[in-house]
């Protein structure tokens, strides 16, 4: 996914900066038929706004039909093992911090004092989901572990001063 | 009443005017220089260049993210106020009211943080501000909550200003906005400038984002006197990011008014409005206030309804800036045979800015996306891109246009300013971006070691934009004596 979001924004800010460069070049040329020019834009900009309408239909259906968050409102799967985990200034209190690969895993996630952010991450550039951690609140997160490992837990909601160091392992464990 | 009279009267060279724009300019100047120094270091704490603890590395985010809205927020309105002004009639009282009553809330903020060691973030998420463990006490939380107070009641009596002089000249809210005609039949009118419509919409979205702002700083500062009062931690952040995020927007909303007014100024070809512009920018006064749960799409207890508000109006939001803003001014100077120099280059590269840099903003929207970049460097990239790239250069622009009546002699210096703070922003812009694509969470003062080169990379570029932004800065500084009204 993080792939796909750099990969589009990188082409689609390219395009940017290709009609920018190309309008910029030739700013400086005179003799444009400022009419001409409106008329034939306007055409063009009423088929780019459908194109664009269009598109966003389409990506909305895509990326919400299934809704995008796993155990939240509904269609939520039960889970195989659920795991509470708590922020606190500064720490995480998980209830248990042991699974198996394959089991769908249910983190029950609050705070006790200010806004938390639990994200759970495969290796230091791979975040597999996050969720917000609320005082008051709790937001349930459905992940099904698919590789054995330590997975690392950061605070992804700057909650004071040693937000950076606010760490856990979830242990994902070969089935037996 | 005669429109140029009307102009004339308001938009005269009186010293008292023209004091009060080079006192926005030289304040704004001196305040972005010195956030960006404060920014610099902290992605220099990041990268492990400089030895900064992280309790004063968390001050120095809390300062920039402030500072740098604030004097967004002030430079911004300096814009709208220059070009309005020459529409309908508004008090230079209250221009300066503005800027004093920021000044007060400056000095509040910096005491909080530099006196009171307060870092909770620009954005003081309740309960964050009263609940420190320790690092800093209740009255430092509260000289800065009650510094953006006064920020905020500066803000509301200038736009309550311009509230009053639109209504009357036009009537009403429904005809400055051109919807009048719109919504009606035949030819449009295009004596009504695209400066008023869109200071409208910038009243109207700004006016109801600061009320929110109000609500919010006042329940957080009864919470950090009266901790037995608590308030419900959802509702409180709706309230923080609704004003939040409607308040930095209608900053660039205001620096635009600089590219409909001077864009046309070198292209010789008027920019007028037309229906896809009045209809673009009725969008985007419902849409930006509608749009901010994109903030909120990792709360899962949001409605979902709200969620997914937030995903489709993030993508439609694109379309104005898109295909009205940066579409409208392109076409403009297509083939014009225009003159290049410094206030157009800089225009034109902020739209570039803007309009690229809302294209991550629009897929970190997607929730999908969300889950796996949200709070992580992909966000201050995309703000960087558009606020770096495209609000800063948009004022610079505008208000180096402004001192120099259109008598603008390049040098060298310029040229390579330019190039520099273009090139080299672009660069510390896409380390975030690189870096968010690499899940680098945000707000960290301190960097695994797999993260440090992001930050590395980001530091050096932002060492030369600062260097760029200061030659810049003084240039405009150095012509602020011409400034003319009348530009």
């Amino acid at each position: 996914m993080q792939d796909l979001a750099w990969t589009l924004s990188l082409v689609l800010m390219a395009v940017v900066a290709a009609v920018f460069l190309w309008v910029v070049a030739g700013a400086a040329t005179p003799g444009g038929d400022a009419a001409a020019i409106g008329r034939s834009s306007f055409l063009w900009r009423a088929r780019l706004f459908w194109l664009v309408i269009v598109a966003g239909v389409v990506i909305s259906f895509a990326t919400l039909w299934e809704w995008p968050i796993a155990g939240h409102a509904t269609a939520a799967g039960k889970p195989d093992a659920v795991i509470r985990a708590v922020g606190h200034q500064w720490r995480w209190e998980l209830d248990r911090d042991t699974v198996q690969v394959g089991q769908l895993v249910e983190f029950q996630i609050t705070a006790t004092d200010v806004n938390h952010g639990f994200a759970i991450y495969q290796d230091k550039t791979t975040m597999v989901a996050q969720a917000q951690a609320m005082p008051g609140y709790v937001n349930k997160l459905q992940v099904r572990f698919t590789q054995p490992g330590d997975y690392e837990v950061l605070c992804l909601e700057y909650c004071g001063l040693a937000h950076h160091v606010m760490r856990a392992v979830i242990k994902v464990r070969a089935g037996s | 009443m005669n429109a140029a009279t009307m102009s004339s009267a308001s938009s005269a060279d009186t010293p008292s005017a023209k004091l009060a724009f080079q006192l926005f300019v030289a304040i704004g100047i001196a305040v972005f220089l010195l956030m960006m120094i404060a920014g610099a270091l902290f992605r220099a704490t990041q990268a492990a260049f400089v030895p900064i603890p992280a309790n004063f590395a968390y001050e120095l985010m809390t300062l920039h993210g402030a500072g740098m809205v604030g004097v967004s927020g002030l430079a911004g309105a300096a814009v709208m106020w220059y070009f309005l002004r020459r529409y309908v009639a508004l008090s230079t009282g209250m221009f300066f009211a503005m800027l004093a009553l920021s000044l007060v809330g400056v000095v509040m903020i910096l005491a909080a943080i530099g006196i009171g060691r307060f870092a909770g973030a620009w954005t003081f998420l309740y309960p964050l501000p009263a609940k420190s463990m320790g690092v800093w006490g209740p009255h430092a939380a509260a000289a800065f909550v009650g510094g953006l107070v006064f920020i905020g009641v500066g803000f509301l009596l200038f736009y309550l200003d311009c509230a009053l002089a639109i209504l009357r000249r036009y009537g009403s809210f429904w005809k400055a906005l051109g919807l009048d005609q719109l919504f009606g039949s035949g030819p449009l009118d295009t004596s009504l400038p695209p400066t008023v419509v869109a200071s409208t919409m910038v009243v109207i979205i700004n006016v109801l984002g600061i009320l929110a702002g109000a609500v919010v700083l006042v329940m957080s500062l009864v919470n950090i006197y009266v901790p037995g009062v608590t308030f419900d931690a959802l509702l409180m952040k709706n309230l923080i990011f609704f004003f939040g995020h409607v308040f930095i927007n209608a900053t660039i909303y205001m620096a635009v008014l600089g590219v409909y007014e001077i864009v046309p100024r070198y292209s010789g070809r008027p920019y007028l409005i037309n229906r896809p512009f009045l209809a673009s920018w009725a969008a985007v006064t419902l849409i930006v206030m509608a749009v901010y749960p994109h903030h909120l799409l990792m709360d899962y207890v949001m409605p979902t309804w709200m969620a997914v508000t937030g995903q489709v109006l993030s993508y439609l939001s694109g379309i104005p800036i898109l295909l009205v803003t940066a579409y409208g001014a392109l076409v403009n100077i297509h083939r014009s045979g225009l003159k290049w120099d410094l206030p157009l280059r800089l225009i034109l590269f902020s739209l570039f800015g803007w309009a690229a840099g809302v294209i991550p903003a629009i897929i970190d929207g997607v929730i999908r996306v969300n889950l796996v970049m949200h709070n992580t460097q992909w966000v201050p990239g995309h703000f960087h891109f558009y606020l770096l790239l495209g609000l800063v250069p948009m004022l610079l622009g505008s208000l180096l246009y402004a001192c120099t009546r259109g008598q603008w002699k390049e040098t060298a210096l310029d040229r390579a300013s330019f190039w520099t703070f273009g090139v080299a922003g672009a660069v510390f812009c896409f380390a975030f971006l690189v870096a968010g694509w690499q899940g680098v969470p945000r707000r960290f003062a301190v960097h695994d070691g797999a993260w440090l080169s992001f930050a590395q990379i980001g530091t050096l570029a932002a060492t030369l934009v600062l260097v760029a932004a200061v030659v810049l800065g003084v240039r405009l500084l150095a012509r602020l004596p011409r400034a003319s009204l009348s530009a």
